[in-house]
C-alpha cells in the first residue's frame, strides 16, 4: 500500500476511535503490516540487516490491529511478562515514549528482543487474533513493534541513562557480558551497587555479538545497550575469565565482592562423532560465526587477521536458529551453493520460521529427511563430500517429535568443501573445573533455586549456562530474578 | 587494557622475548599456561603463546615466540613501551608438577621457552631433571644457559651439526630412556612432528610423557571447538582440557594436518603484511 493509503487508512481509524465507533470488525480488516526488508539478491552480498522495521504509519496500523483484550493472554507468552497490550495502545495513540516506559518495566533490551525473540512460539503464539486465524504469524506482530519503539527511541533524546541509587558500599561482580549478564549489571547497579562486569572475550554482548550475525542484528545496537551501562556507572573488564584470571572465590574473599552471578553461557560445540569430524574445512557452528562475527573474517586482509574457509559448496548440519545464521552467513562469506541439511522435516525445525523464509529466499537449498553418516577427505586432508542418508519419520520419540529413521542402503554423496556442525552444544566447562563449592546437574549445568541462586552463598546464576541452551528473552529473564534477588540478599529490597 | 611492553630483545634468529605489563595475568599463572593475544584492535587475530615466565611483584609476563606469519611478526616490530592491546590469561589446565623421581624434558626450536618454566618448577619439586635441545641450527637455540642452571644434566643437537651434537633429539631421548633406571617421566614440547617422534621412542620404552599442543585457536575458553583433537579416540579441546596430554595417547598426524588449515590465507596475509613493514631480522 502506499504511504498516502496507509494514512488515510490510519486517519480513518483514529476518527472512529476518537467517537468510540472503532469495533474490533474494523481492527480485523487492517492488514497485517509487512516487514520492509532488503532485496534478497542483493543482500547476498551484504551484511547489513535484513529486516528493516516499520514505518511511523505501519506501526501505528499494526498496533490498531490489537482488540486490547480485557484478559490479554498475549502477556502469558512473554517470559518476562511485558504489559504487551498497554504499550501497544500507546504506539497506537502515538505515544511512543509513553510505550517504551511501559516495555522498560519489565524488558532492558527491548531493541535486541525485538529482534530476536521466537515471538511465534511465545508472546504471538497466544494472541487472540493469531488464534483467530490458527497463524501465529496473522497475530498482532507484537516483537516487530517492540522494535519499532525501541529503535525510535534510539533516534530520539528518549534513551536516556537510568539513574542510579545512593550507594550502598556493597560489590557486585557479574561473570560473563551476554545478555543476562547485562541485565544483572544494569538492575544491581540501579539499586546502588558497585558492579564490576568480568567479560572473557575482548568485547561485551555474549552471544549478541559473536553468535547472531550482523544481518539479523546489528552490532551496533548491543554496544548501545552496553555503552548504557558504562554511563551507569559498572565497570566492564574485558579480556577476565573467571576462574582462571580469578577464581569466583578470590572475587569474594580476596576481592571484597558480596555476591556474584554467573552467566558464561554455552560451551563446547557437539559433534556428531562420525568419521571425517577432523577434517580441514569441517567447522562447529560457534567457530564459524565467531570468525564471521566477532572477529569480522569477511574482511580478511582489509582490516581483520582472522581467516575463514573460502568456501565453495557448504552443508550446514541442523535445523536451528544456530544453522540458519550459520547459511546464511556462509552465503554472505561468497559460497556459490550452501545446503542445509536436517533428518527430520521442515515442520520440526527448531529455527524460527521468519529465518526459514529469509534463508529460502537467499537461496539455500533445503536437504530434508537426511543426514551425514561420514565425511570424506582428499588426500590434503581437506573435506571434499559428505555421504548422506535418506531418512523418513517413524514413531514419537520423548520430544513428541516424530523419530527420523534411516533408510537402509540410501546413501549418497553431497560433493563440499566446507560442513558447519550446527548441532548443539554442551555446558561451560570452566567453571565447573575452577568452583568446586557449586553443584552441578549431570549435563554439566548450574542448578540454581528459584531466585536463581546457586549452591554457593552469594552466587546466583542464570541464561545459557543453567538453561542449556535457551533464549535471549530467558537469559534476559532469569537475569532479572537474579538481580532481584542479589539486592534483597544485600539488604536492599527494590 | 593495554598492555606495555618494558622490556624486548632478540633471542635468535626470528625468534623475540617481551616483558609485558599485565599484573593480574602475572599473579594467577601456573607453569604450562597460556595467554591469548590481540595486538593492535579489535580485529586482530587471536594467538595463543605460552607464558614463559612471570614476575608477579613487578607484575609482568615474558613471552617467547617465533615470527612465523603476520601476527607474529606484527608483534616482532612493536618496541619497548609499545603496548599490546589484548592479553587473555592464565589460559589451560597448569601442568601437573609432583616429584617423580628423574624427569627427561625435551624441547624443541621454540619449545624451549614454555618448557623452561615447567623444567623449572620440576627441579624445585625435587627431581632430578635432563634436558635435552634441539635447534636446526645453532642460531636457533634459545636459552641454552637457562636450562643448564637448572638441569642436573642438558643434551643439546642441531639438525646440522653446526653446534654440540649433530642429530635430531630422539637420540639422545633413546639412549637416556635405555638407561637403568629408566626416567619416570618425560615432557615435550616443540613442533608437532618432533613431539610425534618423541612420544613414539618413550612408548617405545615405556617411559611415560605429556606433550604440549599447539593447535590453532579462538576463544580459548572452550566455547568454539576450533582446538580439538584426537586422544585416545576421543575427541579433546586443547585449550580447556590441555594444554598437556598424555603424548602416547595424542594423534599428531591429525594435529599437523589441522595446522595447516589456513596455509594460503596466512600466506596471503604475510605477503601482504611484508609489503607493508616488517623489519624482521636483528636488533638495528
Ligand atoms: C548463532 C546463535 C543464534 C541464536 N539465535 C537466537 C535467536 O534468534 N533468538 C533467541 O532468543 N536466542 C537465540 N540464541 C540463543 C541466545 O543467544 C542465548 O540463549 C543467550 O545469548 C544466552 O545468554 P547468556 O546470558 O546465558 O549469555 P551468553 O550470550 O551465552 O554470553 C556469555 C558470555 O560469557 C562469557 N564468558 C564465558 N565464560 C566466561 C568466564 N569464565 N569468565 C568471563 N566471561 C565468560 C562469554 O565470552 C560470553 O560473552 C542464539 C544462539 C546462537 C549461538
Ligand atoms: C597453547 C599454545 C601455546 C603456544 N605457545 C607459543 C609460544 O610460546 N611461542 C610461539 O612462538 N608460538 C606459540 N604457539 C604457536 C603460535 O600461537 C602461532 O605460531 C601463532 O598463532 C602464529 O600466528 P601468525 O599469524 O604469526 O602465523 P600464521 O601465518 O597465522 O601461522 C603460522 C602457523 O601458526 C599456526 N597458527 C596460526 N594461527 C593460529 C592460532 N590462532 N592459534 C594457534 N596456532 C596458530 C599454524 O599452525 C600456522 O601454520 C602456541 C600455540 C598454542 C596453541
Ligand atoms: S520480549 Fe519477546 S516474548 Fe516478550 S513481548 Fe517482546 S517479543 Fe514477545
Ligand atoms: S492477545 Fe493479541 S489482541 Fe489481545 S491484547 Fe494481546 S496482542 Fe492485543
Ligand atoms: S579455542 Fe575455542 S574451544 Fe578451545
Amino acid at each position: 500500500m502506499s504511504e498516502q493509503a496507509l494514512k488515510s487508512q490510519l486517519d480513518e481509524l483514529i476518527k472512529k476511535q476518537a467517537v468510540s465507533q472503532l469495533k474490533p470488525s474494523d481492527r480485523y480488516a487492517i492488514e497485517a503490516q509487512p516487514m520492509p526488508e532488503q532485496d534478497p539478491v542483493a543482500r547476498r552480498s551484504s551484511v547489513t540487516e535484513v529486516a528493516q522495521g516499520y514505518t511511523e504509519l505501519q506501526a501505528r496500523l499494526e498496533a490498531m490491529r490489537c482488540l486490547q483484550c480485557k484478559n490479554p493472554l498475549c502477556i502469558k507468552g512473554c517470559p518476562v511478562a511485558i504489559p504487551i497490550r498497554d504499550f501497544i495502545a500507546h504506539i497506537a495513540n502515538g505515544q511512543y515514549q509513553a510505550a517504551l516506559a511501559v516495555i522498560k518495566q519489565a524488558s532492558l533490551l527491548p531493541a535486541v528482543c525485538g529482534r530476536v525473540c521466537p515471538q511465534e512460539e511465545q508472546c504471538q503464539l497466544e494472541c487472540v487474533i493469531g488464534r483467530k486465524y490458527k497463524d501465529p504469524m496473522k497475530a498482532v506482530s507484537i516483537g516487530r513493534l517492540e522494535r519499532f519503539v525501541a529503535d525510535w527511541a534510539d533516534g530520539s533524546d528518549a534513551a536516556e541513562t537510568p539513574d542510579v541509587g545512593p550507594a550502598t558500599g556493597k560489590k557486585v561482580a557479574v561473570v560473563g557480558a551476554g545478555p543476562g549478564g547485562i541485565v544483572v549489571a544494569a538492575d544491581a547497579r540501579r539499586a546502588g551497587h558497585d558492579v564490576t562486569l568480568f567479560e572473557a572475550f575482548h568485547k561485551p554482548g555474549g552471544v549478541l555479538v559473536y553468535g547472531i550475525p550482523e544481518f539479523r542484528l546489528p552490532k551496533a545496537i548491543v554496544q548501545k545497550e552496553v555503552d548504557v551501562l558504562t554511563r551507569m556507572g559498572v565497570k566492564i573488564v574485558t579480556n577476565f575469565v573467571v576462574g582462571r584470571t580469578r577464581t569466583i572465590s578470590q572475587l569474594m574473599q580476596e576481592d571484597g565482592f558480596d555476591a556474584v552471578y554467573i552467566g558464561v553461557g554455552a560451551g563446547l560445540p557437539r559433534f556428531m562423532g562420525i568419521e571425517g569430524e577432523s577434517l580441514v574445512g569441517v567447522y562447529s557452528a560457534n567457530e564459524y560465526l565467531t570468525r564471521a562475527n566477532l572477529m569480522k573474517a569477511y574482511d580478511f586482509g582489509q582490516g581483520s587477521d582472522t581467516p575463514i574457509a573460502q568456501s565453495k559448496h557448504v552443508a550446514v548440519i541442523g535445523g536451528g536458529n544456530v544453522a540458519m545464521d550459520s547459511a546464511r552467513t556462509a552465503v554472505r562469506l561468497g559460497a556459490e551453493k550452501v545446503y542445509l541439511v536436517y533428518r527430520r522435516t521442515e515442520k520440526e525445525m527448531p529455527a524460527r520460521l521468519e529465518e526459514v523464509h529469509h534463508a529460502k529466499q537467499e537461496g539455500i537449498e533445503f536437504r530434508l529427511l537426511q543426514s551425514p553418516q561420514r565425511i570424506l577427505g582428499n588426500e590434503e586432508f581437506r573435506v571434499e563430500a559428505i555421504e548422506c542418508l535418506q531418512y523418513e519419520l517413524g514413531e514419537p520419540d520423548d520430544s513428541g517429535r516424530r523419530r527420523p529413521v534411516a533408510i537402509r542402503g540410501s546413501e549418497f554423496q553431497l560433493p563440499v568443501d566446507t560442513v558447519i556442525m550446527a548441532i548443539g552444544n554442551t555446558a561451560n566447562p570452566l567453571i565447573r573445573q575452577t568452583t568446586p563449592e557449586i553443584a552441578f546437574n549431570k549435563w554439566g549445568n548450574i542448578e540454581v533455586d528459584d531466585q536463581c541462586k546457586t549452591s554457593m552463598d552469594g552466587v546466583y546464576a542464570g541464561g545459557d549456562i543453567v538453561l542449556g541452551a535457551a533464549t535471549v528473552i530467558l537469559a534476559m529473564g532469569q537475569g532479572r530474578i537474579a538481580a532481584k534477588a542479589i539486592n534483597e540478599y544485600l539488604g536492599c529490597p527494590d | 587494557m593495554s598492555h606495555k611492553i618494558v622490556q624486548k630483545t632478540q633471542l635468535a634468529d626470528k625468534v623475540f622475548s617481551a616483558v609485558i605489563e599485565a599484573p593480574l595475568i602475572a599473579q594467577a599463572r601456573q607453569p604450562g599456561q597460556f595467554v591469548i593475544v590481540g595486538i593492535t584492535n579489535d580485529y586482530s587475530e587471536r594467538i595463543p603463546l605460552t607464558i614463559a615466565g612471570t614476575d608477579p611483584v613487578q607484575g609482568t609476563i615474558q613471552l617467547i615466540w617465533q615470527a612465523l606469519g603476520k601476527s607474529t611478526c606484527e608483534m616482532a616490530d612493536l618496541q619497548e613501551g609499545d603496548t599490546i592491546e589484548n592479553i587473555v590469561g592464565p589460559l589451560g589446565q597448569p601442568t601437573h608438577i609432583k616429584q617423580f623421581g628423574t624427569v627427561v624434558c625435551i624441547g624443541g626450536g621454540i619449545g624451549n621457552a614454555p618448557l623452561l618454566p615447567i623444567a623449572t618448577a620440576l627441579k624445585e619439586a625435587g627431581n632430578t631433571v635432563i634436558s635435552i635441545l634441539g635447534a636446526r641450527t645453532r642460531d636457533l637455540l634459545i636459552l641454552e644457559d637457562k636450562f643448564a642452571a637448572i638441569s642436573d644434566e642438558l643434551i643439546v643437537t642441531t639438525d646440522d651439526g653446526s653446534y654440540k651434537r649433530q642429530g635430531l633429539v630422539t637420540e639422545p631421548l633413546r639412549e637416556v630412556c635405555t638407561r637403568h633406571p629408566k626416567p619416570d617421566q618425560a615432557y615435550v614440547i616443540g613442533p608437532a612432528i618432533m613431539m610425534k617422534f618423541c612420544c613414539d621412542v618413550t612408548k617405545e620404552l615405556d617411559v611415560p610423557i605429556e606433550a604440549s599442543l599447539n593447535t590453532i585457536m579462538v576463544d580459548g575458553t572452550g566455547m568454539c571447538g576450533g582446538c580439538r583433537v584426537e586422544v585416545g579416540g576421543q575427541t579433546k579441546f586443547v585449550c580447556v582440557d590441555g594444554p598437556e596430554f598424555d603424548g602416547h595417547l595424542v594423534d599428531f598426524d591429525m594435529m599437523m594436518k589441522r595446522q595447516i588449515a589456513y596455509k594460503k590465507q596466512e600466506h596471503e596475509a604475510m605477503e601482504a603484511y611484508k609489503d607493508h613493514q616488517c623489519r624482521i631480522g636483528l636488533n638495528p
